[in-house]
């Protein structure tokens, strides 16, 4: 019974020495050594999943697993063969089978709740200002702006000498990141071209799989420049750990700079702009492109219907 | 949960003893050609260890590459540098993975449980002087032996990018048809065929056996709750392994004779195989764990000295969940783009079995509750798996949650949660089951110091091994990757030293096995006492080759 109990309390000893270890430092954009909690968020959808996890989930497992030690620490204390010689020869009591079978419906009603606001939120996505295209290939991503007019660039891994070389972090870094600005909705199509993939970048709460036939899409709005990283999530072959996605956060001009400097040939920009249909897919309540939006890359809203994505 | 042992006329036990052992058949046609359910729960649990000493040791291969950072064991030229070829490179981590998935389901857990405990003692609990079909009982084991040796084979021979299937135990395609075009994938589509046949065949005798075989008095609301587990367990196979037959036959067409079923260039889906496998594989955790909650339940009563507790909400609880397990599938599958109203429906489905698995949890400690509990061997492995189970269990509330799950699925947050559901669900309740049934099994005792020795050093050991999986899930380490970013090294090499101490747990269990066969001491009809009441308790230890001639009337309905 002790030797139960000294294990029980040691672990959670283990939790707590480690979480005040790690989490006042925790990295942004990138797992932290020895940290023991979700990465932090930089955009709103993750800032709701760690909500929901540190303040609703754990709360509650962590208070269940207590109680259900504390309910086996007493049987073992007060129950065992010396403390009690005589067994009882009860098996029933219809009032506190009732009430474990009730009580665990309010619980999980009252996580549902929750849960599904933020499953919802996922899948509510605000009227984007930017869309991407990502391809996931055996082993590295592909990376398109179709509004941008820049054509698809590869993003392969980066070798361990090039990470040490580059201070980036190995199987963490490619060589060609994904760039998009701060504060803009990213809408983020997901496909795969030879076997199923999955975009996952842990600081945004992304998780999408990367579908060969089909257009997964998914969404998020970085708060902060940076740059943050991903890996692909899905079991994809022999080189599945080399393939990181990279994500570079940066100001609207930045962008606009670098979307220049990618960019094959100046766009039409003209017709572009007074084309685009006040907003298929969303209300254009923000179709306003950002003040700094070079002239040459007008933000267009809605682009192809949502309905041929699914 | 019948049959006090008093209740019990069994003066025709005697005479069973002294005819069974004289009928023994000779060594081969007795172990061949075994139609007698107790000879072929051994085969099985002899089979169970072997598979699981093979899976074990591919793990242990995993956590070798994983205890740092950097590639140490799947080198390119081979495992360690050496054996050139075999496991060779990133793709032997991947093949060495998908293998240890393969081998611990359908070769350790299941053959321990349903086709071991399962036909060692469902007869002899309900009264039944065998099996209801003894020759299938026997291509059962051996179809699962012809299993093995094909999902070996595939380790060996070309599986496309390497030696062996790479596409881990989901068998998703396109990775498992235009991702690994050899022949290693379809040597472990026949491998899955044949433990499929092999399952569905023994399903079909345990659910016979049940309904016609009880003994007089045996109703089914006075059956063990072990044979209760065997039953839904044995149902869920019977519904859920044709649907999983049905999927890699499509694979196996497409693979090799010209088929689209899941290519989406030609108007199949790839999505289409994971709804049908999930359709399979998420009854099939279930089968995993059922019968260990009935092994748990038998044990718990049985230490405590006392009824299990809510004897009928624990059968039907574990009704619901076989049910609620059809349900489910699609959590498997959150991230794949789902519609958002099929997502919710799934996090709601899902969070609905937290409720039954609740009322076994809780009617475990209720049946304890009370009780005068003796902390042998099985006790202490019950105790463990009921609080480990729970904490596998609440995780799984939180990966239910899709929101949620955005961020934890396919990182080792979920190998965490299996692990805790089956390396100490699963396999805590196999070891309870095997501790309990030791002397009634072999006929010799086992040592209680090793025993619990052996418990304490696994209880430690997955532990310390799965923990830490849960810090790198969160942290978004994904699974089956050979190497990983510098920040995962510290959990992951605190995780690799969990497995050195269960491997010394392990070996501790070796030990006890060899001592209890070099000291022989003799075994007991009944080593456990007033709380075992079950009908195998009243037989002599080994029970005689053939048991029940004279079948036992159940009078009494202690619950």
């Amino acid at each position: 019974m002790r030797r139960l109990q000294s294990v029980a309390f040691g672990l959670i000893a283990l939790c707590l020495g480690a979480a005040g270890s790690a989490r006042a430092e925790d990295l942004l954009g990138q797992p932290t050594p020895g940290a023991i909690d979700l990465q932090p968020g930089a955009s709103i959808l993750k800032h709701q999943a760690i909500f929901f996890h540190n303040w609703i989930l754990m709360p509650i497992i962590t208070a269940i697993a207590v109680f259900v030690l504390v309910l086996l620490a007493i049987c073992i204390v007060r129950f065992n063969k010396r403390a009690n010689p005589v067994p009882a020869r009860w098996s029933h009591n219809t009032y506190i089978e009732v009430l474990w079978t009730a009580l665990p419906v309010l619980i999980l009603t009252f996580i549902a709740i929750f849960s599904f606001k933020l499953l919802f939120a996922y899948h509510d996505m605000p009227p984007p200002d930017l869309t991407v295209k990502a391809t996931g290939y055996q082993w590295y991503w592909g990376y398109e702006y179709p509004d941008q007019k820049i054509p698809e660039y590869d993003s392969n891994v980066l070798t361990e000498d090039a990470a040490k070389a580059a201070g980036e972090p190995y199987l963490l870094a490619a060589d060609n990141a994904l760039v998009v600005p701060v504060d803009k909705t990213v809408r983020v199509l997901v496909t795969g071209a030879d076997v199923i993939h999955d975009f996952g970048v842990p600081a945004f709460g992304l998780k999408i799989d990367a579908v060969p036939g089909r257009m997964n899409e998914t969404w998020f709005k970085a708060e902060k420049i940076g740059t943050y990283y991903g890996q692909c999530d899905q079991l994809c072959g022999v080189n599945h750990a080399y393939m990181p996605i990279m994500i570079k956060v940066v100001s609207q001009s930045d962008f606009n700079t670098w979307v220049a400097s990618k960019a094959p040939a100046p766009a039409p920009a003209a017709p572009a702009a007074s084309s685009a249909p006040a907003a298929s897919s969303a209300p254009a309540a923000s179709s306003a492109p950002a003040a700094s939006s070079a002239p040459a890359q007008p933000q267009k809203v809605a682009q192809a219907p949502t309905a041929a994505l699914r | 949960m019948a049959t006090a042992a008093s209740d019990i006329d069994h003066g025709h036990d005697d005479h069973d003893d002294g005819h069974g052992y004289a009928h023994t058949p000779p060594f081969f046609v007795r172990w061949l050609f075994s139609t007698n359910h107790k000879d072929i729960g051994t085969l099985y649990i002899l089979f169970a260890i072997l598979a699981g000493i093979i899976g074990g040791t591919l793990s242990g291969l995993i956590r070798w590459e994983l205890a740092e950072p950097g590639i140490q064991v799947f080198q390119d030229s081979g495992l360690f540098g050496h054996f050139k070829g075999f496991l060779a490179g990133h793709q032997g981590y991947e093949v060495a993975a998908t293998a240890h998935g393969l081998i611990m389901i359908f070769f350790m857990v299941m053959p321990a449980m349903i086709g071991g405990f399962g036909n060692w003692f469902v007869p002899l609990m309900i009264g039944a002087p065998d099996m209801a079909f003894p020759r299938m009982n026997n291509i059962s084991f051996w179809l699962l032996v012809a299993s093995f040796a094909l999902l070996c084979t595939s380790l060996f021979v070309d599986g496309g990018p390497g030696p062996g299937f790479d596409g881990g135990w989901t068998l998703y395609p396109p990775l498992s048809t235009t991702g690994n075009t050899g022949p290693a994938m379809d040597f472990a589509i026949l491998s899955i065929h044949l433990a499929g046949a092999s399952s569905i065949l023994g399903a079909i005798n345990f659910i016979t056996t049940i309904f016609n075989m009880r003994a007089p008095g045996m109703t089914l609301h006075r059956m063990p709750l072990f044979v209760w587990s065997i039953l839904v367990t044995v149902f869920l196979l019977l519904l859920s392994l044709p649907v999983l037959a049905g999927a890699i036959t499509m694979l196996l067409t497409d693979r090799n004779f010209g088929t689209h079923f899941f290519d989406p260039s030609n108007g199949g889906d790839p999505l289409m195989f994971q709804h049908l496998f999930w359709f399979f594989g998420h009854p099939e955790v279930y089968i995993l764990i059922l019968p260990g909650f009935g092994i748990i339940s038998q044990v718990v009563s049985t230490f405590s000295k006392k009824p299990v507790f809510g004897y009928l909400a624990m059968a039907y609880a574990m009704v619901a969940i076989g049910f609620l397990g059809f349900i489910v599938w699609a959590h498997h599958m959150y991230a794949v783009g789902m519609n958002v109203n099929l997502q919710a429906y799934f996090v709601a489905a899902t969070m609905i079995i937290a409720v039954p698995t609740g009322i076994k949890v809780f009617s475990w400690i209720a049946t304890m509750w009370g009780g005068s509990i003796e902390f042998k061997t099985p006790m202490l492995f019950a105790v463990g798996f009921i609080f480990l189970f729970t904490i596998g269990g609440l995780t799984g509330v939180v990966l239910a949650n899709a929101g949620i799950d955005y961020s934890l699925h396919d990182t080792y947050y979920v190998i965490a949660h299996f692990h805790y559901v089956l390396s100490m669900g699963a396999v805590f309740s196999i070891f309870a089951g095997f501790y309990y049934w030791f002397e009634k099994m072999w006929g010799v005792k086992y040592n209680e110091f090793l025993g619990s020795l052996h418990f304490w050093l696994m209880f430690v050991g997955v532990n310390t091994i799965f923990f830490p999986q849960h810090f790198l899930g969160l942290q978004g380490m994904p699974r089956r990757t050979v190497d990983y970013p510098l920040a995962f090294a510290y959990w992951n090499h605190i995780s690799s030293i969990g497995f050195a101490i269960t491997t010394v747990g392990m070996a501790v269990w070796a030990i006890l096995l060899i001592e209890a066969a070099v000291r022989h001491r003799k075994a007991e009809a009944n080593p456990w006492g007033e709380g075992a009441t079950t009908l195998e308790w009243t037989l002599s230890s080994p029970p005689p080759f053939h048991q029940f001639s004279e079948l036992p009337h159940i009078h009494a309905d202690v619950h």
